[in-house]
């Protein structure tokens, strides 16, 4: 056999899958006959794979709240902020003229919304990795998020919505584990429904609706569990799929 | 410029802040140095947003902005003399077993690489960029970034086999 040269950069675009197909085969056939550096570019990729363990989670993370806009900064206060901030004190007092149960109970839900917003900005864009089981191992999915949030979850069927399941991933939460659920419609619109486990079982409450950073998002808390349904859909489109949500979790 | 604008500004650049962070987390290999980063570079991103236009790619601007405040940061650190740049021989982790030491190693032997090493690295391996937006951010030549990426992973796959660091020239495939 003919030896086909290769170059160093052509084998760095064979880590990242950059090669069109058909080099990425000759590369292929060409490292079959060197193992050194077929053994190389192994060890290239699951570096590739450590740092993406090692340092993905940070992505599910809550911001530390000196990272969100609104916040007096440590170097001086920007002035677009200013006003911001002060709603916010205004909001805060009215805040604490809430009964203090009322109060807790809505900064939990209100947290609810924000991480669910976060998670959905984070994977719903993603192409290549948009969910770790997909929607065709369905039953493994849904058994392995159960076990890992220690509560039994439903996954809603939205195709009568137009929205076919995509898949889920296990994310972290402030308590534990929380499970991230994605649709999306013919169009590749993605909804996605966070779920995570709360300090206590309680009665449903009733839908709210919060929109963080052009993410609307309806959540509830329903028994032990909270729910978040994120999309960049319009609000009656989305309040349409949460009340499907709901209704098939409580049939 | 309108509040208007700004607002959507400021809504835009939050969808990336987690990645931001998750790349400043893994450069510096520290959380709280990282969260500096990021929110040095996010102050200045929104100095300067009128320098981002409409339309363009906002994470690679974003990103950018945030090598730039790295890079000086580096540059003032060296001048002050107050971080040493090569940390000894001693300090090199032995390579264990177990995946909670391996994500330590991993840390540890990245912040052995060369910044501009480990930048080139973290784009292209974490972040996932393209050849051509890693130059772009970095302001270097394509070819600079292919050959700073494969003399990087070479050298943290030394590091993580506990193999000898070869200084030598890296050997041209044919």
């Amino acid at each position: 056999m003919s030896e086909i040269p290769v170059t160093e950069s052509e084998l760095q675009a064979h880590v990242d899958g950059r090669l069109p197909a058909g080099r990425a085969a000759e590369v292929e056939a060409w490292l079959a006959q060197h193992p050194e550096d077929a053994q190389r570019i192994t060890a290239y990729r699951r570096q590739d794979a450590a740092l993406r363990a090692a340092f993905d989670p940070l992505l599910a993370e809550a911001l530390p709240p000196r990272l969100h806009p609104g916040v007096r900064k440590r170097t001086g206060l920007l002035r677009r902020y200013a006003a911001v901030a002060a709603l916010m004190a205004i909001s805060g007092f009215a805040g604490w003229q809430l009964h203090a149960l009322v109060a807790a109970e809505r900064a939990q839900s209100q947290h609810l919304a924000r991480v669910a917003a976060v998670a959905h900005a984070v994977y719903s864009p993603e192409v290549r990795h948009p969910v770790e089981v997909g929607a065709d191992q369905e039953a493994h999915l849904v058994r392995w998020l159960s076990k890992r949030l220690g509560v039994g979850l439903k996954v809603p069927h939205l195709a009568g919505l137009g929205y076919s399941l995509v898949g889920g991933r296990l994310l972290p939460g402030e308590r534990g584990p929380a499970a991230q659920f994605m649709y999306q419609d013919v169009k590749g619109q993605r909804l996605t429904l966070y779920v995570r486990t709360t300090v206590e079982a309680r009665a449903p409450t009733a839908f709210r609706y919060a929109q963080e950073n052009g993410v609307s998002v309806f959540y509830w808390l329903d028994g032990r569990l909270g729910y978040a349904l994120s999309g960049e859909t319009g609000r009656e489109e989305l309040l349409r799929v949460a009340d499907a949500v709901y209704r098939q979790i409580n049939p | 410029m309108t509040r208007g604008t700004s607002g959507d500004f400021s809504r835009q650049a939050m969808q990336y802040i987690p990645r931001l962070r998750r790349y400043a987390r893994a450069l510096t290999g520290d959380a709280s140095a990282a969260d500096d980063l990021v929110q040095d570079a996010l102050e200045r991103a929104l100095l300067k947003q009128d320098l981002w236009r409409e339309g363009s790619d906002l994470r690679a601007w974003l990103f950018t902005v945030m090598h730039n405040v790295f890079v000086n940061q580096v540059r003032s650190a060296a001048a002050s003399r107050t971080v040493p740049l090569e940390s000894s021989l001693e300090d090199l982790p032995q390579p264990q077993a177990g995946d909670r030491l391996e994500i330590r190693d991993l840390d540890a032997a990245l912040q052995r690489l060369p910044a501009e090493q480990r930048t080139v690295l973290l784009l292209v391996g974490l972040e996932q960029m393209t050849y051509e937006e890693a130059a772009r951010v970095l302001d270097v030549p394509a070819g600079t970034v292919m050959s700073r990426l494969s003399r990087g992973r070479e050298r943290l796959r030394r590091l993580l086999q506990g193999l000898p660091d070869s200084s030598a020239p890296l050997k041209v495939v044919k």
